[in-house]
């Protein structure tokens, strides 16, 4: 949604000069403001290059969000992903080794949703 | 995660009762983020829906126009998150004019490997709908 209050630089990416809002965590506040350009800038800040495995988690999170406008937390993330991308990569040992601070929170936040509901 | 483990894990039966409209309060929005975190944490969790409340399950729903989230996308997701029962009140369908026909599909999949999905949306009388909150151990209203 938009706010009144003009974004505040400590609170926002900088892509190629334009002011992306986040939260205090470093979600994007409009879901819609995220390009793949942003999801690189996104990764490097929690210190992880973008490979084929995470693009692939990170795409199938946005195209989740698309339909059901939810965040999955990781138990329903490892779920989901098993059925669109196969039993290898909906695994949370998997994911785990891709997004070791937590595959729902980090994948999400580099996919540009909300932080996942539950997740604590 | 896994210090919670060692404790023994409680599993209650949650039925979150929604009774408003989709729009114009935040009810239906707040009652699907409690019952997605209900669920996230591994709780028994099923939904009911009666008085104005069936309206949130009802099909081509777009808040756009009013700036408010869409409530209507995220009943589809409630299967993965483990969540399979979507109890209606049938008396409260026909006094709003409302046949089935006029709600969503929401589905969730088998159990257990077998491939398929089974209709959540469980269309139930008055009475029946009594004896639904009674089988459940916090009925939450929203």
């Amino acid at each position: 949604m938009t706010t009144m209050r003009p974004p505040d630089a400590a609170q926002c990416y900088d892509l190629n000069g334009a002011a992306i809002e986040h939260d205090e965590e470093g979600y994007l506040v409009d879901v819609a403001a995220w390009t793949p350009e942003l999801a690189l800038q996104i990764a490097t800040t929690e210190c992880l290059v973008m490979d084929d495995e995470r693009w692939d988690v990170v795409r199938a999170l946005r195209s989740y969000y698309e339909i059901y406008q939810v965040a999955p937390p990781i138990r329903v993330l490892v779920k989901v992903l098993a059925k669109t991308l196969g039993p290898a990569k909906g695994n949370s040992d998997y994911l785990y080794r891709l997004f070791p601070e937590g595959p729902a929170k980090q994948a999400c936040k580099i996919a540009g949703l909300p932080k996942p509901t539950g997740c604590v | 995660m896994s210090d919670t483990a060692i404790a023994p894990k409680i599993i209650k039966k949650f039925l979150y009762v929604n009774r408003k409209a989709p729009y114009g309060t935040i009810y239906a929005l707040e009652a699907l983020e409690a019952v997605l975190i209900g669920a996230a944490f591994d709780q028994d969790v099923s939904l009911a829906f009666l008085d104005d409340g069936v309206f949130q399950l009802t099909k081509g729903q777009n808040a756009r126009a009013i700036g408010m989230k869409t409530v209507s996308p995220a009943f589809g997701a409630l299967g993965d998150f483990g969540v399979t029962r979507l109890y209606v009140e049938a008396e409260s369908l026909a006094e709003r004019g409302l046949t089935r026909d006029d709600l969503m599909i929401i589905t969730h999949d088998f159990e257990n490997g077998t491939t398929g999905e089974v209709p959540s949306i469980i269309v139930v009388d008055r009475a029946r709908m009594s004896n639904v909150m009674a089988e459940h151990d916090i009925v939450l209203t929203f």
